[in-house]
């Protein structure tokens, strides 16, 4: 598909399969644009006639297409592992000419090495070192992501340090990286996550349509059966369930193949990527959320949009004990309830 | 002194009632501690793990205030895993094995469980005060048992807590016999509140002075809440949707004009603006508001608001108000003590945000401001020098530039100066939060001027080990430093290891420091709690044949009096 190609070699860093997805799912027949989560125009003008932002109503039309299109849990394809292609070629790695925003620090700009005083961390470098997912410890906004992913940001967000994107549907932090892109750096602003909780719900309660969605994050905990502790998400930087799905594999890989281990994946082999699809997506585990009301359903038979305003808590739950659990057309019953 | 019984000694220290303060006369004499240490009734814990109940309640057997802090403060920004500590069960199981008269009970950043709830519960009879700050695991069924076996609550105050709300009912549990309450704060809250139950408790509550609602009471509730309450001195309202001339909004009305007492307002977590004038009759007696919250409030509604609040002290609002609306607090609130401004949109995207201007405004319209908590989008040296001469009485200063490692806009050059011209003119200062571009010139100010500083932030800021040890050399009275995405590393870190005997802690995150260097650094001093946090690389940490050179991710040390605390989760690595 030349376009999205095109549309990669551009991007450079940030084009991780699940935007490219994104992409191909939700531009309708229109040229390919790029994810520009911040839709603004007036950012550095560098790249910008290769990375046009969105216009509002595109957003809109992506948006609704997100929601249609995803109903239960995607297929086995992992797009984010496909990342680490783009991680370990350093060619990808210009993005000084989209990130200006850091006048007096051009040396670090251009250096892909120093990390110091920036956003982003030792991680970036232990990616470009192919040692990405063992010595990476960056961290995102979304928390505790495994290093890929994590480097995949890194990446993405290295130079300019970011601030928690706003909660629009289509935000993804595997997002494109337009000039005005600015990467997440986890604990900054230093906001207390209940602040910024309590007036996304604020914003998203309110009826107020002003072009300026809600504060951005809104963390839910994510347990697992078996998992010595348990994990935060934050369900806006998601778009759909495929991200999210990704996302929290990554997040437990360890503990599945410390389980799966007897079965002769070593213990250190991260990227166990067709026993981990099996565990998560198919046979052993399902993805469970306690909605609003209290009651626990599966993950995936709603709409993304309705799904992130009611889910409360999210939960891996192994298959066999999460037979009883409401179906589709309870959800849906649900759901219409609400509407 | 020798010569007076040890009563009258004692019926002087309890006149004494800053724990510095009583910490200082139990140093005196043998006899002065020991008088101190029974008669000692309040006892403030900065540091969860620094002690451990059994040795507190050896010194102190009759305490009945007990405060306790958890994590470190960069917990609030997701720095720190859930997992990580600040459990208050062993506490609470302790105090109630030796049946202390506890009566209140202060957590910050603690692990609270419905267990531990109970057990608080169930085993002090004379409990009074419960408040729960940042505090997090535990239900509304905790509360449950809170609300049912504390027979003389005076207390309940939830402030920014994560709570599994189970929609139970757990205001009915308060019995009807229940008529102490003088603060009740669930504004926290994400459930459904039960409001006929709500408003009972609340008008067999004649002592209550402090009301904070969440967001599921509307706003006829809070019209019935207020004309049951018309003592009222502190009020978070929670939802405040309504057409303005609806009946309940009439009713709100002449029951807001009765509440002569309110001082302090709050809340707004849902709010239709043009309601606000309903509160206009008591602005002129407002000491506190805090609109911080309060998202869908701004523009001429706010301003509206604020122009009537002449008395104000403190202020906490968003900067959607702007540096206008900061032009006006500053000439209608003369009184302003405290102002802090949270950002609403956190991406920084350059919208009706605040600048150097209305930080300008303030200062020079605010003689009594101490204390300022300040997200903007950018900074100058000149606008910090000016605000230094306007107001040299901050105790507190706290300036986030949303951006890390922005200049000043104007000249492009670092804020070294503007913040060293902070510290120079206020001599009281005793926390500083520093923010934008930064060199370590900015630390040498700080190390030779704020001489009363206790608490430093750092982020993104300096460029080598000098920054750190100017800072480490010349605060004598640092406690808490914290520091994350800087440049400094295993000299600073290891300069003056005596030096970490005088602080409460010290955080390091995404800095130089090494695995090696740490390693040393706990060998050196044994009475300090070396802890590395590292969550994705378990076991690679102990691996690695290059550790010594391995840098650490996050690195918390802290002073302790009872060694290594057992309770750390596998990725938390104790040295």
């Amino acid at each position: 598909m030349c376009p999205e190609e095109e549309l990669q070699s551009n991007v450079s860093v940030a084009s991780s399969s699940p935007t490219s997805n994104c992409i191909s799912r939700n531009t309708a027949g229109g040229g390919l644009k790029e994810h520009n989560y911040l839709g603004l125009s007036d950012c550095s003008s560098v790249g910008s006639s290769t990375l046009s932002g969105l216009a509002e109503d595109d957003k809109a039309t992506i948006s609704l297409k997100a929601t249609e299109l995803t109903l239960g849990l995607p297929g086995p394809q992992s797009p984010a592992r496909d990342t680490d292609l783009n991680l370990l070629s350093p060619a990808k790695l210009d993005e000084k000419t989209f990130f200006p925003l850091l006048p007096s620090k051009d040396e670090i700009c251009s250096s892909s090495q120093k990390n110091i005083a920036l956003g982003n961390k030792r991680g970036f470098s232990d990616a470009m070192d192919q040692f990405s997912e063992a010595k990476s410890s960056v961290y995102t906004e979304k928390n505790w992501m495994f290093p890929e992913v994590a480097a995949t940001q890194s990446v993405t967000k290295k130079e300019v340090p970011q601030n928690i994107p706003k909660g629009q549907s289509i935000t993804t932090n595997n997002s494109s990286s337009p000039p005005a892109a600015k990467a997440q750096i986890v604990g900054w602003p230093p906001v207390r996550s209940y602040r910024k909780n309590t007036l996304a719900t604020t914003c998203k309660n309110s009826d107020e349509v002003d072009g300026k969605p809600g504060s951005g994050a809104l963390f839910v905990k994510v347990s697992m059966d078996g998992a010595p502790y348990l994990r935060k998400v934050d369900l806006r930087s998601y778009t759909n369930y495929g991200e999210l799905s990704s996302a929290l594999e990554k997040m437990f890989t360890t503990f599945t193949l410390g389980q799966c281990g007897t079965n002769g994946a070593t213990g250190k082999d991260m990227l166990s990527e067709t026993k981990l699809k099996d565990l998560l997506n198919g046979k052993d585990y399902v993805l469970t959320y306690e909605d609003k009301d209290g009651d626990w359903m599966l993950v995936g038979d709603v709409p993304w949009e309705m799904f992130i305003d009611v889910c409360k808590k999210l939960k891996i739950m192994k298959g066999c004990d999460a037979i009883g659990l409401a179906a589709a057309p309870r959800a849906m019953e649900k759901s219409k309830m609400r509407a | 002194m020798n010569y007076f019984p040890d009563e009258v000694i004692e019926h002087v220290f309890d006149f004494v009632t800053s724990q510095r303060d009583r910490n200082a006369i139990s140093l005196v004499c043998k006899s002065w501690y020991k008088i101190e240490r029974y008669s000692r009734q309040r006892v403030f814990i900065g540091n969860c793990y620094a002690i451990n109940p059994e040795r507190l309640l050896g010194r102190f057997p009759c305490l009945r205030s007990l405060t306790l802090k958890g994590k470190p403060h960069f917990a609030d920004f997701n720095l720190v895993p859930h997992e990580w500590g600040g459990f208050v069960q062993p506490w609470i199981e302790a105090l109630a094995r030796s049946r202390l008269g506890l009566e209140e009970l202060r957590l910050k950043r603690m692990v609270v469980t419905d267990v531990s709830l109970e057990l608080l519960s169930r085993s002090f009879p004379n409990f009074k005060s419960l408040v729960l700050v940042s505090c997090e695991g535990f239900t509304t069924d905790g509360l449950a048992s809170i609300a049912a076996n504390c027979r003389h609550l005076r207390d309940l105050d939830l402030q920014e807590n994560e709570i599994d709300d189970h929609r139970g009912q757990w205001l009915s549990c308060f019995p009807d016999t229940c008529t102490t309450l003088v603060t009740l704060n669930f504004a926290c809250l994400e459930g459904e509140t039960n409001l006929v139950a709500l408003e009972r408790l609340v008008a067999r509550s004649p002592n209550l002075k402090s009301l904070k609602l969440n967001r599921a009471v509307p706003l006829d509730a809070l019209a019935r809440l207020m004309v049951c309450a018309p003592q009222i001195v502190d009020l978070g309202v929670g939802s405040y949707e309504n057409d303005p001339d609806s009946e309940s909004y009439l009713k709100l009305q002449a029951a807001i004009k009765k509440c002569t007492s309110l001082k302090r307002l709050s809340g707004f977590l849902e709010a239709s603006p043009h309601c606000l004038s309903a509160f206009h009759p008591i602005c002129h007696n407002l000491t506190s508001l805090n609109l911080s919250y309060a998202a869908e409030i701004h523009g001429s509604h706010l301003i509206k608001l604020i122009q009537h609040c002449k008395k104000l002290q403190r202020l906490w609002i968003l900067d959607s108000i702007g540096d206008k609306g900061l032009a006006v607090v500053a000439s209608t609130c003369k009184e302003l003590q405290e102002l802090r401004v949270f950002p609403t949109d956190l991406l920084g995207g350059g919208n009706t945000a605040v600048t150097e201007d209305g930080l300008v405004a303030i200062s020079a319209g605010c003689p009594k401001l101490h204390s300022i908590l300040y997200f903007c989008q950018q900074m100058t040296n000149a606008a910090l020098i000016t605000v230094a001469k306007n107001c040299p009485n901050f105790i507190r200063f706290r300036l986030c530039i949303l951006e890390p490692n922005k200049p000043d806009h104007v000249t492009s050059q670092p804020l070294d100066e503007g913040f060293g011209a902070i510290v120079q003119a206020c001599k009281n200062l005793r926390r500083l939060s520093l923010s934008g571009l930064l060199t370590d010139q900015v630390f040498q100010y700080i190390g030779m001027y704020a001489t009363q500083l206790e608490m430093l932030s750092i982020a993104f800021a300096g460029d080598t080990d000098k920054g750190m040890l100017y800072v480490l050399n010349g605060c004598k009275k640092m406690r808490k430093l914290e520091i994350r995405d800087s440049p400094f590393g295993d000299t600073a870190l290891l300069a003056d290891v005596n030096k970490y005997q005088t602080m409460r802690s010290l955080w390091m995150s995404s800095c130089e420091v090494t695995l090696g260097g740490c390693k040393r650094l706990a060998q050196k001093a044994p009475w300090l709690n070396v802890e590395i946090i590292n969550e994705n690389d378990n076991n690679r940490m102990e691996e690695n044949g290059h550790e010594g050179r391995q840098k650490v991710d996050k690195l918390y040390l802290y002073r302790t009096v009872v060694g290594t605390r057992t309770d750390a989760p596998p990725f938390v690595w104790i040295l």
